[in-house]
């Protein structure tokens, strides 16, 4: 843009904040650098060995991951990506805090770490290949049946400690197909819904004051509806289920306008949590443990009763990076599922209110990408994307802190798990995109005589 | 669109807040509560993070701390002459918490005390490990070894005071443990030790601090007590004039006698001749004469009904409040509920040798920061006044009497003054059980008492016979006082 149209078109002048980016991302390599440094020296009494490196590959990934974005999305938001690299450079921090403690296995910070660049590489080529997010609409229908075989696929894999989330790849490791369906089903539903609106919105009839659905449309809602508790019953995996089935309600509202959906949503939720914890023992057993987090089960303190003990002993500002005791929380998933734990601990109250603080922005940045999106699709899959990740981080953290009972999630980008870190990058790089054509300045004008300030008034 | 977009948008934000509520609740509200939950680890993680403060006697060091590799706990605690010193320094177990001395002052030995905030602070910032401070107490390694030694395989108890201050000179009690047996090698074998010492599992109780914590009908002792209730309410003035005592002497609204301990001279005997001879007639008449009141008011002074804070907890001994006439006059020569920790009665002993001033007894000296600067120094302080000076005097001409040529003579000291009294309780239904042999006695020197004792011996495998307070007891009141006199 010249800057002698300023005077003219003022919408076309709206600066592309990468410089804003750049330097949050500096302070986002920079603190979990400390970070690290800091778990060694209270550990070991020494700057850790793998310092520099881990340094520098934090950065080098920062500033692909920036350079791609400066390329390929100059105007997307500028928060979002110091956030994510905030958010995961300190997750390795932790992770790798807790590698330090024998008792908790082997390491897993180097598979996480080659896992976040393979997140961020598909961040980067989220954001080369699709070049307008109103491609994937599309794509509508096969991402329904691509997301379906995604969600039942670990049905036909063992489960891992109660939950049927896994597919297990000889070789190669477990994959959480859950995560990327996420993103694949919001597809969907975005195209769906963007086409079906009217219908759903204005086919109603009232009553009691309510605009209920005709029949033929209520029946997508109780597709999913059944879907979701399939999930839940015969994966055992009460998050999932939640999570799409709140996406979908969410989507459903935002794109009717009519709030006969929620109340529909919430009734159907709370009839299918109600009827499945009823017989479903793990589930029961969650509940049980979400009452009474500190009861004693056989006479041994509980994972769930740790948590909140590390919680509690962390108080207002922690014991500081490396010198808590969350590794008593024992088991297999301190690294994962309660990795909060160790973030309320050692960081306290203030570095936790931090960490949700963050998420709360990234979240709220999701929304103002979908407020600014200019067409509809776009909306739904930005308001799709931000509502799973807000519903993902409160059902993890609210499971971990005891508000609800505790499900089988990990925290986007803060925990150990590969196919949550790749998937939320990729989570990540579509909202970039659709953040960036939101607030594309429109084409410029061609070159026009008029806007001269003097002129020649030619009369062709 | 926009309009649902924003709802949602305000929708995400509260459950953002509803999460910084709750950690906050969790973090915050209940943060100290789950912190110090009895089964947060953490606890005791933190108890044995640093070296232990030491307990010391004199100069020497009771309690130490040893590093144990390859466990959650970085020290334990280590105890020298681990059963004699118990029932002063407790335990500190890293799987069973703390015990007395250990358990009253586990913050200041662990230098986690607030009064230790300036030393902790240097030596964060000096990078020096933390440091626990140090209890100084007041016993005398000799009087507790003599203690120990004369209880030796009998089952009892020892308490000995420095009258004039209240300072705590010795206390045993028998059998007893280890503490170092259950301060944490392997989990294993400290349960098993653990187990092996609770009384379900050990009929003896080893880990019962009997000087403190138990209870005994205190017998004939309690005797001194009731002639110091006649005096100071003014039933009797002179020691040595007759009592309007009876023999045989019916119970009140009873048609049974109060029977003494054999053919004694106890018609209408004097209080000196009473005490010396030990007369449950002529007490038993002066408990019906001053009524229960009056005996529950004098006891009290001297320290029953209340718990005592040594600062270790002292079990509140017992004289009852409601009682018919009878059972009072059994109270009035300790028997029926009347029942008095061996620490109670050294107390006793104690007030009459300091001229009637009971003084607050106590085990601690000071407290010492890990810099040597005292941070707490006991001061004595009188508890309370049970008899007159001139009375207090007239009692101990009585229990001088005793020793001299009464039951009490095997406490004599050459060239010392000693004044005690002998007990012996009777013990189950119907004196069923061994009975418990008393003595409490105290020695007297040019510059007041440095020493009163109450000696209690549960059972023995004497016969019945022998069992008498002079003749158990007062052999180890004896050495009690001797090793604090020095001879």
């Amino acid at each position: 843009m010249s800057a002698s149209n300023t005077s003219t078109i003022s919408s076309v002048g709206a600066p592309s904040r990468r410089n804003t980016e750049l330097a949050l991302l500096v302070f986002a390599v920079l603190i979990p650098v400390f970070a690290y440094a800091n778990v060694g020296l209270a550990k070991d009494g020494s700057l850790p060995a793998g310092l520099l490196a881990y340094g520098l590959g934090l950065g080098l990934l920062a500033g692909i991951a920036h350079l791609i974005v400066r390329k390929f999305a100059p105007y997307a938001d500028p928060l979002m990506l110091p956030i994510a690299t905030l958010l995961n450079g300190m997750g390795l921090v932790f992770i790798w805090r807790l590698d330090l403690e024998p008792s908790l296995g082997k390491a897993m910070a180097p598979t996480q770490l080659m896992w976040s660049t393979l997140g961020v590489a598909l961040f980067v080529a989220v954001l080369v290949v699709l070049k307008d997010h109103r491609i994937l609409q599309r794509y509508t229908y096969i991402s329904m049946v691509v997301a379906l075989v995604l969600l039942i696929m670990p049905v036909f894999f063992p489960g891992i400690n109660g939950a049927k989330i896994w597919v297990t790849i000889p070789g190669v490791g477990s994959l959480q197909p859950g995560e990327f369906a996420k993103i694949i089903i919001t597809v969907f539903f975005a195209g769906y819904l963007m086409v079906k609106r009217d219908a759903l919105a204005l086919a109603s009839r009232r009553f009691m004051g309510l605009y209920l659905p005709r029949g033929r449309d209520l029946g997508p809602i109780l597709v999913l509806w059944v879907l979701s508790l399939l999930i839940l019953v015969f994966e055992t995996d009460l998050g999932t289920s939640l999570l799409f089935f709140g996406l979908f309600v969410i989507m459903l509202y935002v794109a009717t306008e009519r709030t006969s959906w929620i109340v529909f949503g919430l009734v159907l939720s709370a009839a299918g949590a109600v009827f499945v914890s009823t017989f479903e023992h793990h589930v029961k057993d969650r509940v049980d443990n979400w009452l009474n987090p500190l009861a004693l089960v056989n006479g041994g303190v509980t994972e769930t009763a740790q948590t909140m003990y590390a919680f509690g002993s962390g108080g207002m500002f922690g014991s500081g990076l490396g010198q808590g005791y969350s590794r008593l929380i024992g088991g297999i998933a301190p690294k994962s599922d309660y990795i909060l734990a160790t973030v309320g601990e050692e960081l306290g109250l203030a570095g936790l209110m931090g960490v949700l603080l963050l998420y709360g922005l990234l979240i709220e940045r999701g929304v103002r990408t979908a407020l600014a999106a200019r067409d509809p699709f776009g909306k739904l899959l930005a308001i799709g994307l931000s509502g799973a990740f807000a519903l993902q981080v409160f059902v993890v953290a609210g499971g971990v802190t005891g508000l609800i009972p505790l499900t089988g999630m990990t925290m986007p980008f803060l925990a150990q798990g590969g196919s949550s870190v790749i998937a939320n990058w990729a989570l990540v790089a579509i909202l970039l995109r659709i953040s960036d054509t939101a607030r594309r300045p429109a084409p410029s004008p061609a070159p026009s005589t008029d806007a001269e300030p003097t002129q020649v008034v030619r009369t062709q | 669109m926009n309009k649902p977009l924003r709802r949602v948008a305000v929708f995400c934000g509260l459950l953002v807040l509803a999460l910084l509520i709750r950690v906050n609740y969790v973090q915050f509200v209940t943060g100290d509560e789950l912190a110090n939950d009895k089964h947060n680890r953490r606890v005791s993680i933190n108890q044995f993070a640093q070296p232990r403060g030491d307990i010391v006697v004199g100069d020497k060091s009771l309690t130490g701390s040893v590093e144990t590799p390859g466990s959650d706990f970085k020290y334990k605690a280590t105890f020298k002459d681990g059963p004699m010193w118990a029932p002063v320094t407790g335990y500190a177990s890293q799987a069973y918490q703390t015990s007395f001395l250990e358990g009253v002052y586990d913050k200041f030995l662990t230098g986690n005390d607030d009064r230790l905030f300036f030393n902790r602070t240097i030596d964060m910032l000096t990078g020096k490990e933390k440091q626990g401070g140090k209890v100084i107490t007041t016993l005398n390694a000799k009087a507790q070894l003599a203690a120990f030694t004369g209880l030796g395989n009998k089952k009892g108890a020892v308490a000995a005071l420095d009258p004039r201050t209240g300072a705590i000179l010795a206390l045993a009690s028998t059998p007893s443990y280890d503490p170092s047996s259950i301060a944490g090698t392997s989990k294993k074998t400290d349960e098993k030790n653990w187990l092996a010492l609770q009384k379900a599992n050990n009929p003896d109780d080893p880990m019962l601090n009997r000087a403190l914590r138990q209870v005994y009908p205190p017998g004939s002792t309690f005797k001194v007590v009731t002639a110091a209730a006649a005096l100071e309410n003014g039933l009797y003035t002179d020691v040595d004039a007759e009592t309007r005592s009876p023999l045989p002497y019916k119970l009140p609204q009873s048609s049974r006698n109060l029977e003494n301990e054999g053919d004694l001279p106890c018609k209408n005997a004097s209080l000196r001749v009473a005490l010396k001879v030990s007369c449950n007639t002529v007490f038993g008449r002066i408990g019906q004469d001053l009524g229960k009141d009056k005996m529950r008011e004098e006891a009290e002074k001297f320290g029953f009904n209340k718990e005592i804070l040594t600062p270790v907890r002292a079990d509140a001994s017992v004289y009852s409040k409601n009682m018919d006439e009878p059972s009072n006059v059994l109270s009035a020569i300790g028997q029926y509920n009347t029942a008095a920790t061996p620490l109670q009665m050294a107390m006793v002993a104690a007030a009459i040798a300091n001229d009637g001033k009971l003084m607050q007894p106590y085990m601690v000296d000071k407290l010492q920061a890990p810099n040597l600067n005292v941070i707490e120094q006991t001061k004595p302080e009188t508890y309370s006044q049970p008899v007159s000076a001139a009375n207090a005097q007239k009692l101990q001409q009585m229990m001088e009497t005793v020793v001299k040529e009464g039951t009490g003579t095997n406490a004599q000291i050459d060239g010392v003054t000693v004044g005690g009294k002998t007990g012996t309780a009777q013990n189950g239904v119907g004196n069923s059980k061994n009975p418990y042999a008393w003595f409490i006695s105290y020695a007297k020197t040019a510059d007041g008492s440095p020493v009163a004792v109450a000696v209690v011996v549960e059972d023995s495998d004497a016969s019945r016979g022998d069992i008498s307070g002079g003749g158990l007891a007062a052999p180890i009141a004896k050495k009690v006082m001797e090793a604090v006199l020095n001879k």
